[in-house]
């Protein structure tokens, strides 16, 4: 059987899983939708400054924000908690017993989170533009803005693979995902907005860390401010470091 | 199959397995042939698991040759796990995906798979296919192991401890469709800490203690468990005394027992004299070392005991 047979049919399988887990399908997929429901609605009718003179409207402010928040749950919370589940309970060392290949089994997994990713993407977007007129991605922007997509869904998963390697059992899992990703989601004013007269410690723990660096290029894409290409290669190199980190560390046996 | 029954599926030689100073494993030689249902038993931290692993490919051997299907685990894994399969002690799996669904998700990593239906036939599944795995009771879920293990069609099954934990229901059943496998001529290796199973289920089986196979051979014999002393007991009526030309040891309250080698001689004699006395030899019971018997003093002892008798 060929590899690409062997990843549709895991594909298959992950997916039906995925949405009939009533956690994953709840925390990945309908949570980031609730908090762009919740926080548009709250405070939508605001408009804030992002940079010198661009001054946008909260809602699409929030559509971009929650477009990067789903992206990182959809990889990172998403495919770090449920591979510390299937590595504690066994599944991953079951499979290891099998002839499948490992590098289509994780494949498997990161399509599929990939896949997670855009369609939240896609519906956080048609929400913005249905009920904010939030502005869409066109040309060189779309372009730019699917690249920074990909390679930012593609780091978050690997950084996803990386975290499991410190995640000491199942009951740990959310535990260690959320106190790793949840205060870098506030320092990085993906919840709410950071100015620049944030404290300085805090601005620089959010040009240190992925997180805002890959929410700016989401703003590029709806809000219109400026694209700009390092925030990529930032990205990317956390990608190919959480990489990196998963080669060596990742273990398909329960930690005992 | 047949023709090749008593070929080997597993031979082993020399091989050794240490975890920094602690020796697992030092020097297993074990034979398996094709065909048979052969359990390993041992006590935890025996080396029982670490010795399977090597078998699997999960571990690399210090020493040794290990030849598994003609294959070497450490060095054509691949080609070894097509046709192997493997039950585990934890048995994680999918949880929200169905029985029929989970089974031809693991044919799928196969070149050879067995069709889905059969499979849940052979292990008894066939009305839970569309059951979700959350909603199976513990045998069923140790049921769907194996169906797991047998979605490759494998010729070698290993089962790690098939019904540790498990109700006396719930063991029988999965006991039933490890039985169910010998008519398909599969190999299975079987690790065990219950006599009971080992001696159900089991043609030949053999003790591991520290790292070392300490006895070997078939639940009826192991380490001459069939030649060792066997114990006759009975009890005699209130005011009767025993015959003297017997080596017998009262228990107290009527009872006697006798150890002897010569059991048929030594029954005949006394339901003779019984008979000529005319005296009820009252709940009369000719008993053997348990395998239980032979394991706790075969792994109790660490220096090794193949055969011999026990007194």
């Amino acid at each position: 059987m060929n590899a690409a047979t062997m990843l549709e049919n895991q594909l298959k399988y992950v997916n039906k899983a995925f949405w009939r887990n009533p956690a994953s399908a709840f925390f990945t997929f309908a949570f980031p939708l609730m908090f762009l429901v919740i926080f548009t609605s709250l405070l939508g009718q605001h408009s804030i400054t992002i940079s010198a003179g661009h001054t946008i409207d909260v809602s699409t402010y929030y559509v971009a924000s929650m477009a990067a928040y789903a992206v990182i749950s959809a990889c990172y919370n998403n495919i770090a908690i449920g591979l510390a589940i299937q590595r504690d309970s066994g599944v991953l060392k079951r499979t290891r017993g099998t002839p499948i290949p490992s590098s289509i089994y994780i494949m498997g997994r990161l399509v599929h989170a990939l896949f997670v990713a855009v369609i939240l993407v896609v519906i956080t977007a048609a929400y913005g533009k249905f009920f904010y007129h939030a502005s869409l991605p066109t040309g060189t922007s779309l372009m730019e803005f699917l690249v920074s997509l990909i390679i930012g869904s593609l780091a978050f998963c690997s950084l996803g693979f990386a975290i499991t390697c410190v995640i000491p059992n199942a009951d740990a899992a959310p535990a260690v995902v959320n106190a790793s990703i949840l205060p870098l989601l506030f320092l990085s004013g993906v919840f709410i907005p950071i100015s620049s007269s944030a404290p300085a410690w805090m601005l620089w723990v959010a040009r240190v860390f992925p997180v805002r660096h890959f929410a700016l290029s989401m703003d590029a894409g709806f809000a219109g401010a400026t694209f700009n290409w390092m925030d990529v290669v930032i990205v990317a190199a956390w990608g190919i470091g959480g990489f990196l980190v998963s080669a060596r560390f990742f273990t398909w046996e329960p930690k005992r | 199959m047949d023709s090749a029954s008593s070929a080997s599926a597993i031979s082993v030689r020399g091989l050794t397995k240490s975890y920094g100073k602690f020796a697992a494993l030092r020097g297993v030689d074990l034979e398996i042939r094709q065909g048979e249902i052969f359990a390993l038993l041992g006590p935890n931290g025996a080396g029982k698991t670490t010795f399977v692993e090597i078998l699997e490919g999960f571990r690399h051997r210090d020493a040794g040759d290990v030849s598994v299907l003609g294959l070497d685990p450490d060095h054509q894994p691949m080609a070894l796990k097509t046709r192997i399969g493997i039950v585990l002690q934890s048995s994680g799996m999918d949880r929200y995906l169905q029985v029929a669904e989970t089974v031809a998700m693991y044919s799928s990593y196969y070149p050879h798979p067995r069709p889905v239906d059969e499979i849940l036939a052979l292990v008894g599944l066939e009305a839970k296919s569309a059951e979700r795995v959350l909603r199976l009771s513990g045998g069923q879920q140790r049921r769907l192991d194996v169906a797991i293990a047998l979605a490759g069609n494998p010729d070698l099954l290993f089962l790690d401890e098939p019904t540790t934990g498990f109700d006396p229901s719930a063991r029988r059943e999965v006991w039933e469709v490890i039985k169910n496998l010998r008519g398909l001529g599969k190999t299975v290796v079987l690790t065990t800490h219950f006599m009971d199973e080992a001696q159900y289920l089991a043609d030949r089986l053999a003790v591991i203690a520290n790292g070392a196979i300490v006895a070997e051979g078939n639940p009826e014999t192991l380490a001459g468990r069939d030649r060792m002393l066997a114990t006759v007991r009975f009890s005699l009526p209130e005011g009767v005394d025993a015959p003297t030309q017997f080596d017998l040891v009262a228990l107290g309250t009527g009872g006697y027992e006798l150890k002897t080698t010569r059991v048929t001689q030594d029954v005949h004699g006394l339901t003779s004299w019984a008979l000529g006395a005319g005296v009820d030899l009252e709940d009369l019971r000719v008993e053997r070392p348990t395998l239980e018997d032979v394991y706790l003093e075969l792994t109790a002892d660490p220096t090794p005991l193949t055969t011999g008798e026990a007194s």
